[in-house]
This record gives C-alpha cells, sequence and structure tokens, in this order.
C-alpha cells in the first residue's frame, strides 16, 4: 500500500471513528436527562424534610403552604385529588377504549378504519389546555344541569375531561394488542363453529390480554401527570370530601398554582419538588410494569 | 344459531355507538370552539398586540412566542435526536448500554410535562440563571420531544432494509458514507412525519412553558433567546382563569383556541398525509 492511500485511510478513520463517539454522545443524552431531573428533583425535594417530617408530608391532612399562620405541607388532599380523579378517568377510559379498540380491529371495515384511526390520532392531538377550557366552561355547565351540585368545578368534570384525553393512549395500545393476536388463533375458534363475537371474546381478548392490561398501566401513569385539563376542570380546593361532586386540587395542579410565586429556597418550594418527585415516581412505576407486562406478552404472545 | 348471531349483532353495535359517540364528543368540542370563536377571527386579531388589558386587540405577540418556542425546542431536539436513533439502529451492540438508553427514552417519554416543567425551572430558570425566557422554555420543550423524535426516527430507520446498507458496504463505502447517502435519504420522510409530530406536542404544551418562558402579559416582541414571551396555549389558560374580566373576554379566548388548535391539528394532519403517501409509494 502506498503512503498516499494509508494517510487517506487514516483521515477516514479517524473521522468515522469521531462521527461514532459524536452519536454515542447524542444517544447518551437521554440517559444523562434522565438522571439529572431525579437527582434533581429528589436532591431539592429531600431539603423538605429538614424541616417537616416524612409522616407529616405524606399523611397530613392540610395543605395550607402559604398560611400566614401557620403554614401546612401534608400532601394528603393533594394525592387524594390526583387519585379521585384518574380513577374516575380510568373507570370511563378503560371500557370504552377497548371497545373502541375492538370495534376498530375487529368489526370496522377498511374504509372505516382509515377514517376512525387519523379521528384517535386527532383526539391525542388536542392540546391539554383546550380540553380543559372546553371542561371549565361547557363540561362543567352540563354536569351542573344533570346532577344539580353546587360546586361547578369537581372531580368528576375533571375525571371525564381526563378519560377523553386518556382514551386515544388505550385504544392505540389495546388496538396493537388485539391486531397481533394469530390468525391461527381466530381460524380454530371459528372453524369449532364460534361465531365472530364469541371468538373475540374467549380467544381474541384473552391472549392480548397482557397488552390491554399494558393499555391500561400506561393510560393510568399518563392520567396521573396530566395536568392543564384537570388544573381548568377541578376546582382546585385542597379538601377530602370522598364525593366526586367536590372540588379537588391534584398534585399536577398545586405545582403549576403554586410554582410562580414560591419563594426561591423556601420550605414551600423544596415541597413542591418533593411534590414532582412523588409524581415522577408513579409514573416510572406505572411505565416500568407496562413495560414489564408487554415484554412477557410478546415473549409467550405467539 | 339465531341467538348467537342476535348476541354478536347487539355487541358490536354497542361498539359502534361508543365509537361513535366518543367521535361525536369531539366533533362537538371542536364545533364549539369554530362557532363562538370564527367571529373575531381577522386580520386585526392576529396580527396586532393585545390592547385595553387584553380585552381588545390581537394576539400576535402570544403566535410569535409560540413559534419561537416551538422552533427552538425543534432546533435542540432534531440534531440529538436523529443522531440518538442513528447510533442506536446502526452502531449500538446489543447490552448494557443500549438497555439503558432504551429504558431512559421510555422514562422521559413517560415524565408527567408538569415534572418536567418544574425541573427547567429549577435548572434553566434559576440554578443556570437563564430567568424566564424562551431559551428556558426551548430547553424544556426540547426534553420533552427529545423522546418522540427518537423513537420516530428509530422506527423509520429500522426499516430501511439490510440490502441498502450491504450494497453500499460491498462497493468499499465506509460505515458513515452508507449511512449518510444510503440510508438518511429513504429515512427522510420518517424523519419528517416525527418531527411535525413533535412540533405539534410542543405547540400545545402549556404547563411547562407557565413555569420558564411566559408572561401574563407582554406585547413587546422578544429580542433575544433570554427574552420573557406570550404563547398561545399559556395565553388560553390566562385569558380563561386569571383575567380580571374573564366573561368579557371570552369571545377572545374562543379566538386564540381557534388558532391553536388550527396550527396543531393541521400539523397533525400533514404528519398524516406525508406518512400515507410515503407507505403507499415506498416500493423496496
Amino acid at each position: 500500500m502506498d503512503e498516499d492511500t494509508q494517510k487517506r485511510r487514516r483521515i477516514f478513520n479517524l473521522k468515522e471513528s469521531l462521527i461514532e463517539k459524536l452519536l454515542l454522545a447524542s444517544a447518551t443524552t437521554s440517559i444523562i436527562v434522565v438522571i439529572l431531573i431525579f437527582f434533581f428533583l429528589f436532591s431539592q425535594g429531600a431539603l423538605t424534610f429538614r424541616e417537616i417530617s416524612v409522616l407529616d408530608f405524606s399523611f397530613g391532612r392540610s395543605w395550607q403552604p402559604t398560611s400566614v399562620i401557620k403554614p401546612e405541607f401534608g400532601t394528603m388532599p393533594l394525592v387524594y385529588g390526583t387519585m379521585i380523579v384518574t380513577l374516575i378517568a380510568m373507570a370511563i377510559s378503560v371500557p370504552i377504549g377497548i371497545m373502541i379498540a375492538i370495534y376498530i380491529a375487529e368489526v370496522a371495515n377498511p374504509t372505516e378504519k382509515e377514517i376512525l384511526k387519523p379521528i384517535v390520532e386527532m383526539l391525542a392531538g388536542v392540546p391539554s389546555v383546550v380540553y380543559g377550557f372546553f371542561a371549565l366552561v361547557t363540561l362543567a355547565t352540563w354536569i351542573q344541569q344533570l346532577t344539580g351540585t353546587n360546586s361547578r368545578l369537581n372531580a368528576l368534570n375533571g375525571g371525564i375531561i381526563l378519560a377523553i384525553m386518556v382514551i386515544p393512549t388505550i385504544v392505540s395500545l389495546a388496538e396493537d394488542a388485539i391486531t397481533s393476536v394469530p390468525r391461527e388463533y381466530r381460524e380454530g375458534s371459528t372453524a369449532l363453529g364460534a361465531s365472530k363475537w364469541e371468538t373475540i371474546r374467549n380467544v381474541v381478548l384473552p391472549s392480548a390480554a397482557p397488552g390491554i392490561l399494558a393499555a391500561t398501566l400506561l393510560g393510568f401513569g399518563r392520567a396521573v401527570g396530566e395536568t392543564m385539563a384537570v388544573l381548568m376542570a377541578t376546582g382546585n380546593a385542597a379538601i377530602v370530601n370522598f364525593d366526586i361532586l367536590d372540588s379537588v386540587r391534584t398534585m399536577t395542579a398545586t405545582i403549576v398554582i403554586e410554582t410562580p410565586e414560591v419563594a426561591f429556597g423556601s420550605l414551600h418550594y423544596h415541597a413542591l419538588f418533593a411534590v414532582a418527585g412523588f409524581l415522577f415516581v408513579i409514573t416510572f412505576v406505572f411505565n416500568y410494569l407496562a413495560g414489564v407486562v408487554m415484554r412477557r406478552f410478546r415473549r409467550t404472545g405467539r | 344459531m339465531n341467538t348467537k348471531l342476535l348476541k354478536q349483532r347487539i355487541y358490536f353495535q354497542i361498539f359502534r355507538i361508543t365509537t361513535a359517540s366518543v367521535i361525536l364528543f369531539l366533533f362537538l368540542m371542536i364545533w364549539t370552539f369554530i362557532s363562538n370563536g370564527i367571529g373575531v377571527i381577522d386580520w386585526t386579531f392576529l396580527t396586532d398586540i393585545p390592547r385595553r388589558g387584553m380585552t381588545e386587540g390581537g394576539i400576535f405577540p402570544a403566535i410569535i412566542g409560540t413559534i419561537y418556542l416551538t422552533l427552538g425546542a425543534i432546533a435542540f431536539a432534531l440534531p440529538v435526536g436523529v443522531a440518538s436513533a442513528i447510533y442506536l439502529v446502526e452502531y449500538a451492540h446489543e447490552g448494557r448500554l443500549l438497555r439503558m438508553i432504551n429504558s431512559a427514552i421510555i422514562n422521559l417519554a413517560g415524565v408527567p410535562s408538569i415534572v418536567h416543567g418544574l425541573f427547567g425551572f429549577g435548572l434553566f430558570v434559576i440554578f443556570l440563571n437563564f430567568g424566564t425566557s424562551i431559551l428556558s422554555g426551548s430547553l424544556t420543550l426540547f426534553l420533552m420531544i427529545l423522546p418522540i423524535v427518537i423513537s420516530a426516527s428509530r422506527e423509520v430507520l429500522l426499516s430501511v432494509p439490510k440490502s441498502f446498507r450491504e450494497g453500499s458496504l460491498a462497493l468499499g463505502a465506509t460505515k458513515w458514507q452508507t449511512i449518510r447517502h444510503n440510508v438518511l435519504p429513504y429515512a427522510l420522510p420518517g424523519v419528517l412525519t416525527g418531527t411535525i409530530l413533535a412540533v405539534a406536542r410542543a405547540a400545545g404544551e402549556t404547563a411547562p412553558i407557565i413555569l420558564t418562558a411566559v408572561f401574563f402579559f407582554r406585547p413587546t416582541l422578544p429580542k433575544s433567546m433570554l427574552d420573557g414571551t406570550m404563547a398561545l396555549a399559556s395565553h388560553i389558560y390566562y385569558m380563561a382563569t386569571q383575567h380580571p374580566n374573564i366573561a368579557l373576554v371570552r369571545p377572545l379566548t374562543y379566538g386564540s383556541i381557534l388558532v391553536l388548535l388550527g396550527i396543531v391539528l393541521s400539523l397533525n394532519l400533514v404528519a398524516i398525509v406525508i406518512r400515507t403517501r410515503h407507505r403507499r409509494r415506498k416500493n423496496w
């Protein structure tokens, strides 16, 4: 090999490895960011517990961070608010989402499918502040007229609008799960004389169950973290009344409302990071579980 | 036999009605915005600054703010996202690092937007002292849309057939030359789709920018990345809940919603069209 070729090859190799390093650096951005978020939330949030105990923070019944007389940092009402709204949303969106998924995957003809899928995507594309506005202005009025409740903005209102927002997540994942059930399963069932519905109920849905479970878990994670729509729909009173027609305040809403006015470095500031840290953990766990279920499903599903 | 089919028909009918009701809800909602908002949208509304305590005038600064914030976010997310995807698909080997990167991406996608927002507030606004600014907001949105760009790009890179790469490598091209000339060009439409979807997502995000980038009222246009701004999504929230005269500004709020919805939904539509077209034309 002459010198010139060797030289050129060396430059080539240098360039190649440089590019690879650059790409690797980009790819690690995600890891760095996740670690940074984790570290930041927990280091800031942990400072809360220099001043109040973990028990008071977790189980305290009153969230009054800006009270002049006696500021209180019990997150119970916020956790309650998030849970009640999320549960209402899941109770509505899971059955509806599964029904729509079955319809799209099994019942609809190709033309219907081609129209329905983009519409579901559109549903997912509407910004949450827009859903929030609709809940605040229109949906709340409907609910008030139907139930005669005094607090116009309440947990039910938030739960319903949240359900609409979670439906696309559940539909698209559940539909994937249903369509990936092998053809032979259906054919076997049909050959034994089952109707299409019997096949769906007894063969397709059981085989798709892990995928549907994963869809539900991801939907749950999404619902817990949803902010603007819930903030605008629920009225944001930090009370625990165990009544779906009463106003509630979620963890996410609390962060949006209070962060812009918080004094940097105060107990309140750190408490908000602790709340965010808790949210981070909840969504992390649900996403992780969904991932585990999905992987199991893929390994054994076909 | 007949009851069997009857049962099937009833169930399918229930599914059909359920599907139809959700779609009806969506259209009803969009119709509410169109019928209440179309009246205020004219040239002045789109190009004028808000006047008289935001009870009159337009939303120009909010539109510009949304454009700056999303462009800023995508300027960071596109190179980093595509580069990540190239690394994951073309270079990475099975192993610990790949698993870690993958789970980081899934995690990042699952983090609630408000948590991103508070993180951006703590890191960019306060710790790095960028203040309430377009830079802080763009960086925060960048973190949110990065997983979208990565996943979309990765998927499309995986769909480019192996033989494309082998042909190029067999002719003596280096790995990067192969990727550059024989893989990326075919991946472009898919990357574009992912990018557009990410832009649409960023344009509609509200909570993160409330904490990092926007003001209730700021009629002057931002002059640099370190200026704060107004933005459409946050403007809607403020007008609906914080304005001293909510009832009076309601029509303007509907108008703003219609503008935001128009932008976001048409971006989504463009992405869908590009995707279906590309899928149809793909003939390898």
